[in-house]
């Protein structure tokens, strides 16, 4: 079996365990927690992307995930824009923003383009509260209407459900098919290392912008479909809080795996469900995580379960 | 081929080159020599544009690429290998020689992701030649194997494979044999020779002397930012001048 075949397998018995799961669910509110994991699933991929794969971290990509949410929101409830239109318009809007930004801030390494990106987000998260005519400033903006294909309006638990794991799977699906060509590799290789992409010819500087704009690309588009789902939103939802959960999802579930960046945003996504009785402290909770995580586990658990599978082999082979 | 002409580089007062000038024949193996500190590996670099020259131009096929970046230089068929083995250690050796196969390539993002049927062909293509260089270097069974785990001489194997992958005209070798054993220096003479006779144009830089007048044709010898001789390796070992400054003027 070849690689590209059991990624073939894989995807389409997620695809089927994802499609059957509502069937299995009770009641509205699990359901709804799946929606969120959904979206948080589409989120952790983008950011997957440009830190798993070619090492590069965004502090501020709650930012693009709150411009996408924000614009269309606006462009729907202000100038009478088709939700759908208004999606593919906050995606290019959010994509030409990310080119734009991503020339000079990707020039900066490490702890410095971790402030750069932390201070970007902080931008856009003072930008959302403040101009209150635009955003409804703190106490946010509703009314946003859901999205509908032809008859079907996706209003319900259900019909939101379908409307994100698609988006969510479609991600999943063109990232792993990225992860395995010629880009993905690249991408990796600047992972390692730098200069040795740059003398293998690989445009590193171009590249790092490309999947820094696919990125945040994605994330306003994981950000439409929130606005249209939840009808509405607050700036609380887009601040620094989520940018490093994010980055928390990504790395607990496994750098650079498709399949741990849901796992970890399953956890994340549920584990407030159970912390509720920590309420402010989830923050500190989700520092502990990656301490231990990056310590016992720098793999994620995706890393984790191929260490443990690839022991018991190990055994069994003896 | 390559031709370095009167390239002059100062490090904040200390002058790394100064007024150097030769060029490298096509088809040939011109190694450069010098104790430490002479220059060699600074006059690498901004052969392949990894430093910038302070003054100076450097010539590839007759094209001025004084400034040009290393990523463009690998697309007009110059590749080079580091002293102290550049790999990428996460990926498995079979797709470091893949990452080589990058300029022989073009599929976008877009295609990447979607799978385009060009896309597939070429990732094919990319696959077969890569495994025809881990055949060629002789490490076709360490294919799967994670490059950062590999034996030091076996990952100069693979550098070496992946800079070929890229099918350069020219391929510059930074201290090839540096921490290898006899044995593995003994066979990468022999590779070093058999990527000769495919008509490609080497540069060495070398402190294994041995080697060096095993296999270089010509052979440049830089002593504190100077060149002091250039000539065959027989005359360069009769030369009084590089005697001197290998053994100390006493």
């Amino acid at each position: 079996m070849t690689k590209s075949q059991r990624d073939i397998i894989i995807f389409t018995a997620f695809g089927l365990a994802v499609m059957i799961t509502p069937l299995l669910l009770r009641g509205n509110y699990l359901l709804n927690v799946f929606v969120f994991i959904g979206i948080n699933t589409m989120l952790a991929v983008a950011l997957n992307l440009l830190l798993g794969f070619a090492g590069q971290i965004s502090l501020g990509h709650a930012a693009f995930f709150g411009l996408g949410a924000y614009i269309s929101g606006i462009l729907t409830t202000r100038y009478a824009f088709d939700p759908w239109m208004a999606m593919v318009a906050a995606a290019l809007c959010v994509g030409v923003i990310a080119f734009i930004i991503g020339f000079p801030i990707l020039k900066l390494k490490g702890h410095y383009l971790a402030m750069a990106t932390l201070g970007f987000g902080i931008i856009v998260y003072i930008i959302f509260n403040e101009t209150v005519d635009w955003t409804g400033g703190p106490s946010g903006m509703s009314g946003i209407p859901n999205l509908s294909l032809g008859p079907i309006i996706f209003d319900s638990y259900m019909t939101n459900y379908y409307l994100i794991w698609v988006f969510t799977l479609l991600t999943m699906l063109l990232s792993v098919n990225l992860a395995n060509s010629r880009i993905g590799r690249a991408l990796r290789a600047i992972h390692d290392s730098e200069v040795a992409a740059r003398v293998m010819g690989v445009n590193v500087r171009l590249l790092k912008v490309q999947i820094f704009t696919v990125s945040a690309l994605i994330s306003a588009l994981a950000g439409s479909l929130y606005a249209h789902t939840m009808t509405f939103i607050a700036p609380a939802s887009f601040g620094f809080n989520f940018s490093v959960e994010l980055v928390t999802m990504v790395i607990i579930g496994g750098l650079g795996s498709i399949y741990g960046s849901f796992l970890g945003a399953a956890i994340l996504t549920l584990l407030p469900e159970f912390l509720r009785v920590f309420h402010d402290f989830d923050i500190v909770i989700y520092g502990l995580l990656l301490i231990v995580m990056t310590i016992f586990m720098p793999g994620g658990l995706i890393g984790g379960f191929e260490a443990l599978a690839a022991a018991i082999n190990r055994r069994k082979e003896a | 081929m390559l031709s370095l002409q009167r390239i002059t580089k100062t490090f904040g007062g200390v002058t790394a080159l100064e007024d150097i000038s030769f060029n490298v024949e096509s088809g040939a193996i011109t190694g450069v020599i010098g104790p430490n500190g002479a220059g060699k590996t600074t006059l690498f670099n901004i052969a392949t544009g990894l430093y910038s020259q302070d003054t100076g131009d450097v010539y590839l096929g007759g094209q001025n690429i004084s400034r040009l970046p290393p990523e463009r230089l690998a697309r007009l068929g110059m590749i080079r290998t580091f002293q102290n083995v550049e790999l990428f250690g996460q990926m498995t050796v079979l797709e470091n020689v893949m990452v080589g196969l990058h300029t022989k390539s073009k599929s976008g993002i877009f295609s990447c992701a979607f799978k385009l049927p060009g896309q597939i062909r070429e990732e094919k293509t990319i696959h077969r030649r890569a495994l025809k260089w881990l055949e060629y270097t002789g490490i076709t069974d360490l294919a799967g194997m994670t490059a950062g785990s590999l034996p030091f001489g076996k990952g100069r194997l693979l550098e070496i494979a992946r800079a070929l992958a890229s099918e350069p005209r020219i391929i510059l070798m930074d201290e090839p044999a540096a921490g290898l054993n006899s044995r593995e220096t003994m066979g990468l003479a022999g590779l070093i020779k058999k990527i000769r006779t495919s008509g490609i144009t080497i540069v060495l830089v070398e402190h294994d002397m041995e080697l060096v007048m095993d296999v270089c044709d010509t052979v440049v010898v830089l002593n504190l930012g100077h060149k002091l001789a250039e000539g065959t390796p027989r005359d360069i070992q009769e030369n009084p001048e590089v005697i001197a400054a290998y053994l100390g003027d006493g």
